[in-house]
């Protein structure tokens, strides 16, 4: 089947659906694939990159929408302003589209292309499970809109992030707070923290703390009755209106402090909640920058104007809604691989036709539109919420855990101390009847023994581990020291029997001291510095 | 040679000896501990010879020792590095029988006459050293054969075994009640033989029980188990030479015994009496589905290149698959490009103790780069790259995270909290242990699937190329 991979048509996007080596990767599983001229200029990949690894490049973009059976592609399909055609027109009936789509938003898109009878895949409502995470594209894209709103900042920023005693005079750090610790926030935290800021991050939900203080940040937690924030699949929730009050507070304590705010805030299906206030921004000291991440869906700053720079009372509001693309080359790069996952999940001949089975959770997910039916929304998976107890079997306190160890090591302590005790009565034991019994020759020989144990347990503690094979083998070749006994046996025998035992003896004992000698130098030769 | 000269010659040779182990401590002296050791044996068998004067025994002796001489050190000229562990088994099983001959001479025709209690202990001796010997012997076949591959190396686990070996063990010991109690030569060989049968049989039961990841710890058992037979031969003999080697080698092989023990974190008793891995498998199917992440021989060579510090973690799939020599040429390539490259050896990885180590070694990678798992678990989260290749139960983070799982408290090598992890692997089948691994599901593990040489070998050309 055919794969095209149309030009980017939206103002601004510099993405491209598939590079080099996914089409490689997507030819692999069997398809043939078709990119439209131009496609990744704007992300550095050029028609030839495409062509030498197979690709078909395609002047005529009515005819690829047309010849292609699947289409790739990053944004959702619009109205295309030379054709002055919608681009869900273009496509052939029967065929299948995977992009963006945010069918949340856009129910005419989906009944458009449900009329078409296209089934369509949305990148954007992939089920947040382990599975699927390989083609989380939303993640992907948020990285690097994270990363990018550092850079952003630091070029608005009129002072270095780290701090820097020089000649000319001492530099403080640059302080950043980055609100919401998704994979975006992260990643800010991550590059400020990288480039010697001094990085806060705060966010509702708890179980984050760990992972921002990984990243070398400090979490900034409210003093409140721990209401936790999370939500189901891994997203925020809204919280109750004093947690607010008090998040609000902290807030307007620390835009008095910081130099840099990174905004990441967002609750699935609802307006960006607005954190940061024109009072705020007030506040805060003049050269001061704000990036908000979340100013598509209107933004967590009163004052950000979506997709510009703006200037409010001295602080610079970055509002892009284009990071990732305005970083297209590994935005592609990332984007290509997570589509040709998915292609993956929907070939598994590798025989080059698409299976969107139903049956799967992940593809159940993604998929929005069926043939003429609008499948979204999916019915609600389970979302595992991580390590919660269920209510009713607690997990124990720390005191009581603390108890139980200790009395687990108690009566171990005293199950060694009994064996301990028996094991010395024994021995007394059996050292009386041989002290008692034997003849003097034994007790000799019997001292002797007793004597060469301790020696070689001394001596043997001592071997580095990585000698053990040649300590095996050159104590084998010593155990062939029974050869002594061996000829003397031979050396008197009178019974023929006993003879030809004896010298049987002798001899495989002497395979054994000639063998083991042997290998072991051979081993030992071989270890070097 | 006067019996004071002969003394004085075995004390000689014990000290060698002695000074032969204290010489396997450290590298640089190893070599030279060997040669202690071929010298004490010398001196040993000399002043033996020298004794007898010019008896006609020494020219059957000469031969016998030439001969056995001319068959052992080809073998060990010839034998592969890999193979090491079954000649190791094959070695232990000739002084096994080698105790049993002499056990049966020192019956027949005893060297120094005894009555009385001495005569009676004489008989205890010779019976144990007998009965150890058989069961070294056949064990260390069996040994043998399973790391060679011609028996199949699972555990063979028959229904009431513990009770089999008890019944073995309560038989010998009535065989041994009866033997001490004869006066005829003839019944008393009856007993004999009829006990070096019941112990050869234990010996074939004990290790077919026991599945093939526990081998370090039966070699290194069957190795304490001949020194052990040589020191009860010792005892019968009244030689105090063979006493201090029986004894020497004996609380080696139970001190590597014990090491290898604790280093999987279980009993010496649950190991001896086998069939690991064969009911606690259960619990390895989970609910959720996981999914494994699939990388190609070009990204990983991407990620070794920038890399600063990679750590390489081999297992026996290294050792079947020979890859140690691409590893070794891998190891050179990146370190002359600057890259700090380890290797972190698992104390039970491989067939023998020291196992990796001697692969390596052979492969000619410097061994102050190969370090023991307590030397490097705690570098791996400053590490960016670590390469599991045919490892797979050594590095499983159930048995650090997951109290239910059946290697639950095991030391590991603690591979998933480094940058990277690519596994070399060639399917998805669990480890030896039977356990699933959910190293194979991190979300910073890659899986590299083939043959560990050729995925190896590629990786070197990729590197280069």
């Amino acid at each position: 089947m055919k794969i095209g991979i149309p030009k980017e048509i939206f103002e601004g996007e510099r993405r491209v659906a598939a590079t080099p080596p996914s089409v490689k990767k997507l030819t692999d599983l069997g398809y043939e694939v078709l990119i439209e001229t131009g496609a990744g200029d704007a992300a550095d990949y050029a028609d030839e990159t495409y062509t030498t690894v197979g690709a078909t490049v395609i002047e005529d973009t009515k005819a690829l929408w047309k010849d292609a059976d699947i289409i790739l592609k990053v944004r959702a399909p619009m109205k295309n302003a030379t054709l002055k055609k919608h681009e869900a027109d273009l496509m052939s009936e029967g065929s299948l589209l995977i992009s963006y789509l945010w069918p949340a938003q856009n129910p005419e898109l989906l009944e458009h292309l449900a009329k078409n009878k296209i089934t369509s895949l949305a990148i954007d409502s992939l089920p947040r499970i382990s599975r699927a995470q390989k083609m989380d594209a939303l993640s992907a894209m948020a990285n690097i809109a994270g990363y990018r709103a550092v850079i952003e900042a630091a070029n608005h920023f009129g002072r270095f992030f780290t701090g820097q005693v020089t000649a000319a005079g001492k530099v403080p750090p640059a302080k950043v707070m980055v609100i919401g610790a998704g994979v975006a926030g992260l990643a800010a935290v991550g590059a400020a923290n990288s480039m010697g800021a001094i990085v806060r991050a705060f966010d509702t939900r708890l179980e984050v703390k760990e992972q921002v203080e990984s990243m070398g940040a400090e979490f900034l937690e409210l003093d409140f009755d721990d209401e936790d924030g999370s939500g189901t699949g891994g997203y925020a929730k809204q919280m109750s209106d004093e947690f607010i009050k008090a998040e609000m507070a902290l807030f307007a304590e620390q835009a008095k402090e910081v130099d840099i705010i990174i905004t990441t805030a967002l609750i699935p299906g609802k307006p960006a909640p607005k954190l940061i206030t024109e009072d705020m921004v007030k506040s805060m000291k003049p050269g001061s920058v704000i990036v908000d991440l979340a100013s598509e869906r209107g933004g967590n700053c009163e004052v950000t104007e979506p997709g510009k720079v703006a200037t409010r009372h001295g602080v610079t509001v970055i509002g892009y809604t284009d990071l990732p693309s305005r970083m297209a080359k590994v935005a592609s790069d990332l984007y290509a691989t997570n589509l040709t996952h998915l292609m993956t999940e929907l070939t598994p001949e590798k025989d080059g036709k698409p299976v969107v089975n139903m049956e799967d959770v992940v593809i159940r997910g993604l998929t929005v539109v069926k043939d003429n039916d609008i499948t979204w929304p999916p019915p609600k998976p389970e979302t595992p919420e991580a390590t919660k107890p269920a209510p009713g079997t607690e997990e124990p306190s720390p005191a009581e855990k603390q108890a139980a160890q200790e009395a687990a090591r108690k009566t171990a302590a005293t199950k060694g101390l009994i064996g301990k005790v028996v094991l010395l009565a024994v021995t007394v034991f059996a050292l009386y009847g041989v002290g008692a019994h034997a003849p003097e020759s034994f007790l000799s020989h019997f001292t002797v023994f007793v004597l060469s144990c301790f020696i070689g347990w001394q001596v043997i503690w001592n071997v580095t581990p990585s000698l053990h094979t040649p300590l095996m083998s050159v104590t084998n070749a010593i155990s062939g020291i029974i050869v002594i006994g061996a000829m003397l046996h031979l050396a008197q025998a009178e019974n023929i029997a006993v003879g030809i035992m004896a010298f049987i003896a002798v001899l495989i004992a002497s395979i054994n001291v000639g063998g083991g000698f042997r290998v072991t130098h051979r081993m030992l030769k071989m270890f070097r510095k | 040679m006067s019996t004071g000269m002969v003394s004085v010659a075995y004390v000689v040779a014990s000290v060698l000896f002695i000074l032969s182990l204290g010489g396997l401590s450290h590298q640089e002296s190893a070599r030279r501990g060997n040669l202690y050791g071929v010298a004490g044996i010398i001196i040993a068998v000399g002043a033996t010879l020298a004794s007898f004067g010019s008896d006609g025994g020494i020219i059957a002796i000469a031969i016998a020792i030439l001969i056995g001489a001319g068959i052992g050190i080809p073998i060990a000229n010839k034998v592969e590095m890999t193979q090491m562990p079954q000649l190791v088994a094959l070695l232990h099983s000739f002084v096994g029988l080698a105790a049993v001959l002499v056990g049966f001479s020192g019956y027949i025709e005893p060297l120094v006459a005894t009555s009385g209690t001495e005569h009676t202990i004489k008989l205890v001796e010779v019976f144990l050293g007998i009965f150890i010997g058989a069961v070294t012997f056949t064990g260390s076949l069996v040994a043998c054969g399973k790391l060679d591959g011609r028996i199949d190396s699972k555990a063979l686990t028959l229904p009431g075994r513990h009770w089999m070996n008890l019944a073995a063990i309560i038989a010998c010991v009535f065989l041994g009640s009866w033997f001490l109690g004869t006066d005829s030569m003839a019944l008393g060989i009856l007993s004999l033989v009829l006990m070096t049968v019941i112990a050869s049989v234990l010996g074939v039961h004990l290790i077919m029980a026991i599945g093939g990841a526990d081998m370090p710890v039966v070699v290194s058992m069957l190795n304490s188990y001949s020194g052990w037979a040589a020191a009860s031969i010792g005892f019968m003999l009244g030689n105090d030479l063979l006493i201090v080697v029986g004894a020497l080698v004996g609380s080696s092989g139970a001190i590597l015994s014990y090491i290898m023990c604790k280093a999987m974190n279980r009993s010496f008793v649950s190991v001896i009496l086998g069939g690991f891995g064969q009911t606690s498998s259960s619990s390895a199917a989970k609910g959720e589905e996981q999914s494994v992440y699939e990388t190609t021989t070009d990204e990983v060579c991407e990620e070794l290149r920038n890399a600063s510090s990679v750590i390489i973690v081999p297992g026996y799939g290294m050792a079947v698959a020979q890859a140690q020599n691409g590893v070794s040429d891998m190891t050179k390539y990146l370190r002359d490009k600057g890259v700090n490259v380890r290797f972190g050896i698992h104390p039970v990885a491989g067939r023998l103790p020291g196992h990796m180590n001697v692969l390596l070694a052979e492969a000619h990678v410097p061994y102050d780069i190969v370090l023991e798992m307590d030397e490097i678990n705690e570098d791996f989260p400053d590490t960016d790259v670590v390469l599991v290749i045919g490892a797979n139960d050594t590095v499983n983070p159930a048995a650090a995270e997951d109290p239910a799982s059946p290697i639950a408290g095991m030391p590991v090598l603690e591979v998933w909290k480094a940058g990277q992890v690519v596994v070399l692997k060639r399917g998805m089948a669990s480890g030896y242990a039977g356990v699933e691994n959910p190293l194979f599901f991190k979300d910073n593990t890659r899986m590299l699937f083939g043959d560990a040489k050729e995925s190896v070998d590629k990786l070197v050309s990729g590197l280069r190329g």
